[in-house]
């Protein structure tokens, strides 16, 4: 019961804040912009002084060139919406005082962390399916169409790996009572996985596999990457827990 | 049974004691003033006995429910506003209070009626769709007390509810207090005594984390306060009353004696013999009067003097 009441203030917020907006706003720009520079870049190379053998030097775009341009924006500015949009949810509630003035009432605190949780991965989830539906279009547009289960698939997976990102900066916030701390640790998360993903062998187990994974899927390979995915829900399903351990633990 | 019963409650910063063993009944009904100075513990005991903090040692209980083990209980039954409520700056007055009769399972038309008779009783039905992150400091505090009336708590917990504010929404703030009189117990901190006076039916006065003294105010008053009388001279005689004054210090039955220009207050152990002998050794010292009377002791003196901070004055 609390947690739909708190989920109704979350996406309330997510609107009223233009977070809602700033996400999908990012990721549109970035859907629409990938095949473009795909399209483009040879013919920007082309305009600036000997530019113009550099461009003979590329092999001429496609629509792999739109997807790949299209994985690296999206996650790339992903994480670090998730960092900007996560770190301040509960951190800033717990500093400001809104969090005493909700928690003292029947509001359980797994519920107002789990409804913060929800209501940012249904904003991302905006805006990756709008950024998804418009960067298809631009593809089909300047190459062609690419294959729509594929495609929902990569989608699906680059959303997976967002939130794992969102769910970590979620327990770092939790942790913290200053957004500045909040960032610091979940920065530091992100150098951790970056660091161990260049281990060999241990890489294909992250949750960047999950990108090489849908890429491979929209190209029609079926060389799954499931210890990736299963990873990367424990890390969102442990962040959580361990976010609500340690909140049911403190004084606010 | 009593609304509010503590038992050797204790709290532990690291080494600060910020509790120390504070034992208090408030009962039902009645508007309790919680006094203390700054860093007494006065916000410390409320935030555990709202669930928000735990003890390190001892026992409390809210409308006879123990806590902090059944604080969720707890939750239904009280309201709190804390000493600087912060709400969601892009809500209306009139979401909040929306969002927190959601909180508590209200129906939609009981909410509906609930949050315009809070916005009533608050003062805030013309700025109720005007965005709270807009409100001053008075409009906050009271919408902080509308918010904790939502549920029609059988305790509310008021944490120093006009301390931050200007006299006039002192005064509104103070009036919403008074109107909550036989409607909930209301235990309210302040360190503000002529707060306490205006509104408090019992008042318990704490210091460094024990309770000192509890009791009705006037109780309070006859048994701890310092008898003193006023004593002001004429302008041209205010020498002749500051030396009236240094031979005052040495008499037996005198405690202290303030000289604050034409104005001595003048504190005494035995009230009768200062009566009679007073007057007459300030007319004998040719101090030409303007003023002479018997001070009403203030709840202010009874405060100083339990809190350790006695009127040692020169």
């Amino acid at each position: 019961m609390s947690f739909f009441v708190a989920l109704r203030k979350e996406i309330l917020e997510q609107w009223r804040s233009y977070r809602l907006l700033i996400v999908v706003a990012v990721f549109v720009a970035f859907g629409l912009m990938s095949p473009l520079i795909a399209k483009f870049t040879p013919e920007l190379l082309k305009l600036i002084p000997e530019g113009e053998q550099l461009a003979d030097l590329i092999p001429p775009p496609t629509a792999a060139d739109a997807v790949a341009q299209y994985i690296k924006n999206i996650s790339q500015f992903g994480v670090i919406l998730a960092l900007l949009m996560a770190m301040g949810a509960v951190a800033q509630e717990k500093d400001k005082g809104t969090a005493a003035l909700v928690l003292v009432k029947p509001m359980s605190r797994s519920a107002f962390l789990v409804a913060k949780f929800v209501a940012l991965a249904l904003t991302f989830a905006a805006g990756v399916a709008i950024a998804a539906a418009a960067a298809y279009y631009y593809t089909l547009l300047l190459f062609e169409p690419l294959d729509v289960p594929g495609w929902l698939a990569l989608n699906g997976l680059m959303l997976l790996f967002v939130l794992v990102y969102v769910a970590l900066t979620l327990f770092a916030s939790t942790m913290s009572k200053s957004q500045a701390v909040a960032s610091g640790l979940a920065f530091a998360m992100l150098i951790v996985f970056a660091s161990i993903g260049a281990l060999p062998g241990v890489g294909e187990y992250l949750p960047a596999q999950l990108l090489a994974w849908g890429a491979r899927l929209l190209a029609g390979s079926d060389t799954a990457s499931w210890p990736a995915l299963w990873l990367s829900v424990g890390i969102i399903a442990a962040a959580l827990v361990g976010a609500g351990v340690i909140f049911k633990r403190q004084e606010i | 049974m009593a609304a509010i019963r503590i038992q050797g409650l204790k709290k532990t910063f690291g080494q600060v004691r910020a509790l120390d063993g504070l034992d208090l009944v408030v009962e039902p009904g009645m508007v309790f003033g919680f006094l203390g100075p700054n860093g007494a513990g006065k916000t410390t005991t409320i935030r555990i006995l709202t669930g928000l903090a735990w003890p390190t040692d001892g026992r409390a209980w809210v409308t006879g429910i123990e806590i902090p083990a059944r604080s969720r209980e707890v939750a239904w039954r009280i309201g709190y506003l804390p000493e600087e409520p912060a709400f969601y700056p892009w809500m209306t007055p009139r979401e909040f209070l929306d969002h927190v009769g959601r909180i508590f399972g209200l129906v939609a038309s009981e909410r509906t009626a609930r949050t315009q008779e809070l916005l009533d009783l608050a003062g805030l039905v013309q700025v109720s769709e005007r965005r709270i992150g807009g409100f001053s400091h008075g409009m906050r505090q009271r919408l902080g007390i509308a918010q904790a009336l939502v549920n029609r708590p059988a305790v509310l917990f008021l944490d120093e509810p006009v301390s931050a504010l200007d006299p006039a929404g002192r005064r509104e703030v103070l009036e919403l207090i008074h109107r909550l009189r036989g409607e909930c117990t209301v235990f309210m901190s302040t360190h503000v005594l002529a707060d306490v006076e205006r509104v408090c039916d019992d008042v318990g006065i704490i210091a460094k984390g024990r309770m000192v003294a509890t009791a009705q105010q006037d109780e309070l008053i006859a048994r701890y306060a310092v008898p003193a009388f006023e004593v002001e001279s004429d302008p041209g005689s205010v020498e002749r009353l500051a030396e009236w004054a240094r031979g005052l210090q040495k008499v037996r039955w005198v405690t202290s004696v303030a000289v604050d220009g034409p104005t001595a207050r003048v504190v005494v152990s035995e009230v009768e013999m200062a009566k009679r002998e007073l007057l007459p050794a300030a007319v004998q010292a040719g101090v030409i009067l303007t003023r002479y009377e018997m001070v009403r002791p203030s709840l202010e003196d009874v405060f100083l003097r339990l809190v350790g901070e006695g009127r040692q004055v020169q």
